[in-house]
């Protein structure tokens, strides 16, 4: 018997494809984000309010992730040029994206010609928050009917968060939702975050998170330029 | 369901070192999780027996340290246990708390003949 000293971090593998498809991205140009939330919070409506805004300005193409079907990718390729499905059903890590399935998606996109990638991640408050994809910022939707305690309830999906979008704020006099308390608990587990309060269904406050996504955006392409 | 992904990293860690080292047999692995990963540690025994059936790893025991979460105070900067799922800190009542432990997901060290 002898003892071997190993000290590997086990999601290096996932880190390293994640940090793989940044530079590709960067090298196309294309900033990407990551989108996350609960089933029914609103990813899909939130895609389809942003490509209607931003489509005049840049060229979107958006990664679907889901367990199961191809429902929302019909929806957005209504709308959108490049849509990629990604049905995690069929492969052995399904409930949620991992950076070898974008790496996948990737080759199949135009990106080149794209400016904005949003991919979509499974719904799903626990898994996603483990794994890098590659993207530039990491957004979390969290929507009324859901209720003001999910920052407490699912932590690390909020502490790691660059914005959280509050959304369905159409639903407020109808539920429970202390938007403040909410704003308390989130702010003090990720001080730095960027709040949203939308209602995809109205387009109430879709302009201000439009605005934000430009403005990371072209910080970010200053940044790539920057570098090379 | 991610464990499967993560438990084939585990494998495939294991085996690289155990090549490196020149070993017939992996008998041990110890692991360490923090307790905010989110990964079941039960969920890794199961696909690890699955996927390592066939190598030299087959029948390791798997050890679980659980690393315990751990919060600052950004405001007084105390160091404390989260007790339940309200982070507060116990000194002042800031709730404007980061995580400083409990996010680890690595092999320690393992056990070879």
């Amino acid at each position: 018997m002898k003892k071997i000293e190993v000290i590997q971090n086990i999601l290096e593998a996932n880190d390293s494809i994640a940090a793989q498809n940044q530079q590709l991205l960067n090298e196309n140009g294309v900033f990407a984000i990551n989108i996350m939330s609960a089933p029914g919070a609103g990813k899909t409506s939130l895609i389809l309010q942003t490509v209607a805004e931003l489509r005049n300005k840049l060229r979107i193409a958006v990664i679907e992730g889901d367990v199961a079907s191809t429902l929302d990718s019909e929806k957005v390729r209504n709308e959108v040029v490049d849509v990629v499905q990604i049905t995690t059903r069929n492969m052995s890590e399904s409930c949620t994206l991992i950076a070898n399935m974008v790496d996948h998606a990737l080759k199949r996109l135009p990106l080149g010609d794209i400016d904005l990638l949003l991919i979509e991640n499974v719904g799903n408050l626990i898994c996603p928050s483990e794994f890098a994809l590659g993207e530039h910022k990491r957004v979390v939707i969290s929507s009324l009917p859901e209720g003001d305690d999910k920052p407490i309830k699912y932590p690390m999906i909020f502490a790691d968060a660059d914005a959280v979008v509050i959304n369905k704020l159409d639903f407020l006099p109808y539920v429970e939702f202390d938007i403040n308390s909410f704003q308390i608990a989130l702010k003090g587990l990720n001080p730095k975050v960027e709040i949203f309060q939308v209602s995809c269904k109205t387009g109430a406050g879709i302009e201000d998170w439009c605005a934000w996504l430009l403005k990371e955006l072209e910080a970010n392409q200053h940044k790539s330029q920057a570098k090379k | 369901m991610h464990e499967f992904g993560i438990t084939e990293s585990i494998v495939s860690i294991v085996l690289g070192k155990a090549k490196e080292a020149r070993t017939r047999r992996i008998t041990e692995i110890n692991l360490v999780v923090g307790e905010l990963s989110g990964f079941v540690p039960d969920c890794i025994q199961f696909y690890f027996d699955f996927l390592s059936k066939d190598n030299i790893a087959k029948g390791a025991i798997l050890h679980f340290e659980l690393a315990p979460a751990q919060l600052r105070c950004r405001n007084c900067s105390v160091t404390f246990h989260p007790q339940d799922t309200l982070w507060t800190c116990p000194k002042c009542q800031s709730q404007d708390v980061e995580i400083t432990g409990g996010r680890e997901l690595y092999v320690k060290s393992m056990e070879v003949e």
